[in-house]
């Protein structure tokens, strides 16, 4: 009864706003909001305190595409998706209490990804804030530690200007998850609306720090008299949208680059100066040598500790230029020689422009000894395996020789990613898509779906493990209602791989709840409409594959790979990354 | 120059709009990382409608330093400073609530307001509240005198301080309200200066 009249109340709002007047309701203001900032694709699911947002939607449907996912932490997972192959801010609706409450590993996960995002959030009316209201939670406080920005509205007034302040802190300096809460009364509060003004400016936020010209001949001067440079780059060069400026830079200087997992794609695999990953799971030469270097290159990344190992040997033989848009990042875990703080979209052209040009052909060639060595060891048995299981490394190359590199590839969490982030060719960027910092199980396949509305032209490949697609596996509906053409594989070793390799090397085999079994995931396919199919055996694998590509429209692949393979190299925890064990 | 990973007392100045929540978002920074904060005083500064944080943290300069990076980068924040106790004037506020016939006595009030430099701030038949400000050490001192005669009832305020060689506020934000901000306005001033980092 209480929803009809509030529809009747609704109605006779939108009525009074049908004809060309400036009278908007702050639901309609939130849409011209998102249209405005060229915000075409929405990622949300509705409920009672959104529902005026979702009534004015209705109305919008020409303008804006709501996907209606099945979960609302699939909505932002797809948003973090959607934004990380299309560089534009993810938009996700989600209603209030659990509503919202349901973003929370999202929004965690963008923060600690730097993904720009703009969530709105419906909350119960202004008057009932703080009565313990049906559907009322404090999400403002829940996930100010999580968010970049957060703002709740009770005014519908305030929409246009706070919106445009929410789109511009998500996607300006150092990008990140942005929360407004609007009350459901400002949603139907009809006021005068004069318009959409953009942000660009506010007074007490410094996106991008001044460059001093200071550090940035220190920094020349180092490089230009280094010996044995390695430059390592994190996402801070995609999101800069220096993928081109970085190129030129390592070029020019002829030095080798390493990437995190989140750097990854920014510069193209095959590239000769490419020396592969760093960290935990990376390659053994670019981790070794991180401890030989004589000047380290840090550009856009933050030295995680999967990336670091042990801090007190890490790279202590080596000068340190860290070149970072957040000046908090510079000094937080590495102390930097010389902090280049800046877009490097900015501070690299002007490093190129004082570097001398280089042969650095033999610091090269020992990175060149080092992945010669672990191709013997480790990686050819990886990717060309003599035994009669199936490995998740031959899995991705034989992707790799059926998309040659310009597929995007989404990751979920676990053995498969970092099997995947090894191995996987990227022509260009915005290719790899995973959950590097919070290492988020259940990411991979709302990300693909959303990886896919933000790069429709590309094909979109979901790999995701037997773990984590049980966690979010509600998407498939998602699939089923798009019709978004992404094609999932399901790497099946029937474990909680990652856990269950820490178990067996540092806990005896004590395999401890990692025994997870799986569904029929044909099965469960088909009852969604999507096609699939299940490989066994290696012979059936290459076809597999093909069919899966050559496809139209969505598509599951389950893989039967080793129950017990390990992934090396490893930097065990705790370990400098010298220690790094290629078995 | 002490040790970058001594433990002592910084105390911490934030200037910042003045918005609901901040006050949360800054206390998260600390809480986070397991850092008690030992005194915070939120109040109006020298310009209007620029707020000022005053936080006494027991830390050492290593972490005092990210932290203050931390609190920059909140979107509201305009800029933190941070500072050891010689380089800032401090006050503290205290009130002390005696019984009138216990204290008048067994004490003469005037010296004792001599002696601790206090103020009688409410006389009543019943009690006496005074008040001194000063250094911890000071209205702990005055706080030590009153026990023997039924000290009924005691509050210290947070500090409150003033960095000595700043020079104010107002030239900053003519700074913040550009869009092209001098170098002096970068977050992260710090950088480059290592030692002699406490200048404004």
């Amino acid at each position: 009864m209480a929803t009809k009249t509030l529809e009747k109340e609704q109605g006779e709002l939108l009525s009074k706003v049908a004809v060309p007047t400036k009278k908007l309701t702050g639901s309609q203001a939130v849409l011209e909001a998102c249209i405005a900032e060229g915000a075409d694709t929405i990622f949300g699911y509705p409920g009672g305190a959104i529902m005026p947002i979702y009534d004015a939607l209705y109305d919008y449907n020409d303008k804006l595409t709501h996907i209606l996912v099945r979960h609302e932490q699939g909505g932002i997972h797809a948003g973090q998706g959607y934004a990380r192959t299309s560089g534009k801010v993810g938009v996700v609706f989600a209603t209030s209490g659990p509503g919202a409450t349901n973003l929370v590993t999202g929004l965690a996960d963008a923060m600690i990804d730097s993904t720009p995002l703009v969530c709105i959030t419906g909350q119960v009316f202004a008057h009932l804030l703080g009565t313990d209201a049906f559907q009322e939670t404090d999400i403002i406080n829940i996930t100010m530690p999580v968010t970049k920005w957060n703002y709740q509205i009770t005014d519908a007034t305030e929409i246009p200007g706070i919106l445009a302040k929410a789109f511009y802190l998500a996607r300006s300096g150092r990008p990140g998850p942005v929360l407004i809460d609007i009350s459901k009364n400002a949603q139907i509060q009809s006021f005068d609306y004069e318009g959409y003004t953009p942000c660009n400016h506010i007074r007490s936020y410094r996106p991008t720090p001044v460059i001093r010209k200071k550090y940035i001949d220190e920094a020349v001067a180092l490089i230009n008299n280094a010996k044995k440079p390695l430059v390592i780059f994190g996402q801070g060069v995609i999101l800069g949208k220096a993928e081109k400026e970085f190129k030129k830079f390592i070029e020019k200087s002829g030095m080798p680059a390493a990437w995190t997992i989140l750097g990854l794609s920014a510069l193209p695999t095959d590239h000769p100066q490419n020396v592969g990953m760093l960290g935990m799971h990376g390659n053994y030469g670019p981790n070794v040598l991180t401890n030989e270097c004589d000047v380290l290159i840090a550009v856009g990344m933050r030295f995680d500790d999967r990336v670091t190992g042990r801090l007190d040997k890490y790279a202590k033989q080596a000068k340190v230029i860290h070149l970072d848009i957040d000046p908090s990042e510079i000094d937080k875990n590495v102390k930097a020689t010389v902090g280049v703080w800046g877009d490097c979209k900015e501070t690299l052209p002007l490093l190129t422009l004082g570097l001398q040009e280089k042969d650095r052909s033999e610091w090269l060639k020992v990175f060149a000894d080092y992945t010669q060595q672990e191709y013997d060891q480790c990686i050819k048995e990886e990717i060309y395996p003599t035994g009669k299981e199936m490995t998740m490394g031959e899995v991705i190359r034989i992707v790799n020789e059926t998309t040659q590199g310009n597929a995007v590839m989404v990751t979920d969490v676990g053995q498969h990613q970092m099997v995947t982030c090894r191995y996987a060719k990227f022509n260009e960027s915005r290719s790899n898509v995973t959950s590097g910092g919070l290492g988020t199980m259940g990411f991979g396949l709302p990300a693909a779906i959303g990886a896919k509305f933000g790069a429709p032209n590309r094909t979109v490949i979901g790999i995701i493990g037997d773990g984590g697609i049980q966690m979010t596996i509600q998407e498939f509906g998602t699939i089923m209602q798009t019709g978004v053409d992404v094609k999932i594989m399901i790497l099946n070793n029937q474990f909680l791989g990652m856990v269950r390799q820490w178990q067996e090397l540092f806990n005896e085999k004590r395999y401890s709840f990692v025994d997870i079994q799986s569904p029929d995931y044909v099965m469960v396919a088909k009852a969604y409409g999507i096609a699939g199919a299940k490989v066994e055996d290696r012979k059936d694998l290459v076809q597999a594959i093909q069919t899966m590509l050559a496809h139209k429209g969505s598509y599951m692949l389950e893989v039967m790979v080793g129950k017990e393979n390990n992934v090396f190299p490893m930097v065990p925890q705790g370990c400098s990354v010298s220690e790094i064990r290629l078995k | 120059m002490e040790t970058n990973t001594e433990k002592q007392e910084y105390t911490i100045t934030v200037y910042t709009e003045n918005q609901v929540g901040l006050l949360n978002r800054i206390a998260i920074i600390f809480s986070r990382r397991k850092i008690n904060v030992e005194s915070l005083n939120t109040s109006p500064s020298e310009i209007t409608g620029i707020h000022r944080f005053t936080i006494v943290v027991m830390e050492s300069r290593d972490v005092v330093l990210k932290v203050v990076r931390q609190i920059e980068k909140q979107v509201e924040v305009l800029k933190a400073y941070f500072n050891t106790n010689d380089e800032i004037v401090w006050q503290e506020l205290a009130l002390y609530k005696v019984l009138s016939e216990e204290i008048t006595e067994k004490v003469k009030v005037e010296r004792l307001l001599r002696e601790y430099g206090a103020r009688a701030v409410a006389i009543r038949k019943d009690f006496i509240v005074f008040e001194t400000t000063g250094h911890r050490e000071e209205t702990n001192k005055l706080m030590k005198a009153l026990e023997p005669f039924g000290l009924v009832e005691f509050v210290r305020s947070a500090r409150v301080a003033i960095i000595k060689e700043s020079s104010g506020f107002h030239e900053k934000l003519k700074d913040f309200e550009k869009r092209e901000p001098s170098e002096d306005v970068i977050e992260n001033e710090y950088l480059g200066k290592r030692e002699a980092v406490f200048t404004m």
